[in-house]
């Protein structure tokens, strides 16, 4: 168990930058998710730590050293890959007590922590057979058994729920945060899935392009997204953001419509973002969004209503309650709530 | 080798009589002329010598082969037979050896390991694909000789021990292995050589037994390398004690003992790939990592 810390952490592929600079202190025991789109750089950045890619420029510590120049085996790490990367002529026990059986730990010692490895996973039925003969989901618990036995510093995991199916994700989140909890170890882990991301994390590191674009936790990321970007990226369906011209203290719309709003520029343009459910249907005489309806999902307990603001063609996502009656082509009045919108700058997406 | 109830184009009725007929048919057109060689070593020379060979085992196999191992090979070759076996075993399994150990260490180098001009080296290997042995027969003669190699079992193997095509063989293989098993290991704490050891060589281990035995054959089949690289009969190789066996005339050659030599030079072969069948299908046949 450790403290991770990043310092300006830097890599170039053929003089061309792909990760620009990453600094974070994560907290032992922390579990921390990267979280971004494919090839915002948060693999690599993950990799950097497990000491599977170079570093080009900052560092990186584990603990108090500086394992910049380290190899994998010397950073006290543990990694979970998204392809579980099983040794296929071993055995479960074996592959779980390899890593063990190179540092030369006494047979005994190896043979108390598998079995406790595989008590913790329910993997005892298992360990005698081979990979090929265990489902998706046991082999994914051999691979964090493998980790689990070396007791290391700092777990790393590489999208490791992306290869199961829905029903068993779901299971499996649950496990690695159970896990987590028992066991108290630093965790950094890497997914595209933004409930993963929310569900798991003490803190998110979003990173689009190879920046961390905000560095908080999921709560924070949610309710005050720092840049457009997460907005966008964080929530589903996604937030929606409107261009807009302020005008003596409100909001002109799309299509001309005037919302006053509090906390608004003096003037000129600004990107206005207010979440699907954060838009509440008012009376006809309050000013506010009037959208016309495209179409209609329900889901059971709620319902999301797509369309556009009336005079424009800009798209608007609206969260309706289960019991909606709304449909194709009809005319809602809404307004954002109080408190509730995000405002970022038009030229870098910041948060204003 | 493949078990026709398992395969999916399994044949009914008539038309499995007819598969089965053709196959029979083209089993005894390809074993016809082995069967005849065996027929051959049972009879004497002067039943040989007088048409038509009878179809069926004669009287004399237990005389031509105890003759063969008990001194009469030795009387025409000036070797006995045991020491040709011995011999023909040691280059072969040497050859087969050699040609694994060696294409395994630059299949490995190649693949898992960042050197410059590593593209180069691969190239170098794979164009020597292009040059048969006769074509560097004379070169590699000179450097035997240079070497002192000549009549000694160093200088039968070595030059026919490194293979361009088990290098691409195995280079082919390993690159199927996925990045992330290395990576594992990388994790794991494994060295290069505690991957090849403990991960590596174990799943290579049914393409090492197909490469054994297509080299076991080839080593033991050679002709012309033994010819030139062995002056002393000692040294002789079975298939080349054959040759010597035979006189241009016909009635000089003790055919019966040919044919029982020719019988003992087939076995061996035979015998390595009904052992090693299993795992030689395996090996040319798996997909599955």
């Amino acid at each position: 168990m450790a403290h991770i810390q990043l310092n300006d952490l830097r890599k170039s592929y053929a003089g061309q930058e792909v990760i620009h600079g990453i600094t974070m202190n994560i907290a032992n025991g922390e579990f921390v998710v990267i979280v971004g789109p494919s090839g915002c750089g948060k693999s690599t950045l993950l990799r950097m730590v497990a000491g599977l890619e170079g570093i080009t420029g900052g560092t990186i510590s584990i603990g108090d050293r500086v394992v910049n120049d380290l190899e994998p085996r010397q950073r006290d790490i543990a990694m979970v890959f998204q392809n579980y990367a099983l040794y296929p002529h071993m055995s479960v026990r074996e592959n779980m007590a390899y890593g063990l059986k190179i540092a030369k730990m006494p047979v005994a010692e190896i043979d108390a922590r598998v079995a406790k490895a595989a008590a913790m996973l329910e993997l005892e039925p298992y360990l005698d057979r081979k990979p090929r003969a265990l489902s998706g989901g046991q082999r994914q618990r051999v691979a964090m058994g493998r980790a689990l036995v070396r007791e290391p510093a700092a777990f790393l995991l590489d999208e490791p729920l992306s290869n199961l199916d829905a029903k068993l994700r779901v299971q499996m989140r649950l496990q690695i945060k159970d896990l987590h909890q028992t066991t108290g170890q630093t965790m950094l882990y890497v997914t595209h899935d933004q409930v993963e991301a929310m569900t798991l994390a003490d803190r998110l590191i979003v990173m689009n392009k190879g920046v961390a674009e905000q560095i908080a936790t999921p709560h924070e990321v949610y309710m005050t997204p720092a840049s457009e970007f997460v907005a966008g990226f964080i929530g589903s369906p996604a937030m929606n953001i409107f261009t807009v011209t302020v005008e003596g203290g409100a909001a002109l719309l799309p299509g001309g419509h005037r919302v006053p709003l509090a906390g608004l520029p003096a003037g000129g343009s600004v990107r206005l973002g207010v979440r699907p459910e954060d838009l509440e249907p008012v009376a006809d005489e309050v000013p506010g969004i009037p959208v016309v309806l495209r179409s209609v999902e329900w889901l059971g307990a709620d319902a999301f209503g797509y369309g556009t603001i009336e005079g424009s063609d800009v798209q608007v996502t609206l969260r309706l309650p289960g019991a909606t009656a709304a449909a194709r082509g009809q005319r809602l009045r809404v307004a954002p709530m109080a408190g509730r919108v995000h405002l970022f700058a038009p030229d870098t997406g910041k948060r204003l | 080798m493949v078990d026709g109830t398992q395969s999916p184009l399994v044949a009914k009725g008539a038309a499995r009589t007819m598969a089965h007929f053709w196959m029979i048919l083209g089993v005894i057109i390809v074993a016809f002329p082995v069967y005849y060689v065996f027929i051959a070593s049972t009879h004497s020379v002067q039943t040989i010598l007088r048409p038509p060979l009878p179809l069926l085992p004669g009287s004399e196999m237990w005389d031509n082969y105890s003759g063969a191992f008990s001194g009469e090979i030795n009387r025409i070759g000036g070797v006995s037979l045991w020491r040709l076996l011995g011999n023909t075993t040691l280059i072969a399994v040497g050859i087969a050896v050699g040609k694994i150990v060696i294409s395994m260490a630059s299949a490995y180098a190649i693949v898992f390991f960042k050197f410059p001009f590593r593209m180069a080296c691969f190239w170098l290997i794979f164009i020597t694909l292009m040059l048969p042995v006769e074509v560097r027969i004379q070169p590699t003669y000179k450097v035997m000789v240079d070497l002192g190699l000549i009549d000694t079992y160093a200088g039968l193997i070595l030059p026919l021990i490194a293979s361009a095509t088990a290098t691409l063989l195995f280079r082919q293989f390993f690159m199927t292995i996925p990045d992330e098993l290395l990576e594992a290991a990388r994790v794991d704490g494994a060295g290069p050589w505690r991957f090849f050891k403990d991960i590596l060589w174990p799943l290579s281990l049914t393409n090492v037994a197909a490469i054994f035995v297509i080299q076991f054959i080839y080593g033991w089949t050679q002709y012309l390398w033994p010819l030139l690289v062995t002056n002393s009969n000692e040294m002789n190789t079975i298939v080349i004690a054959l040759r010597k066996m035979i006189s241009f005339a016909d009635a000089d050659t003790p055919w019966n003992l040919v044919m029982v030599t020719s019988v003992l030079a087939i076995l061996p072969p035979i015998l390595v790939v009904v052992l090693m069948q299993r795992w030689f299908v395996k090996g040319l046949v798996e997909t599955e990592k």
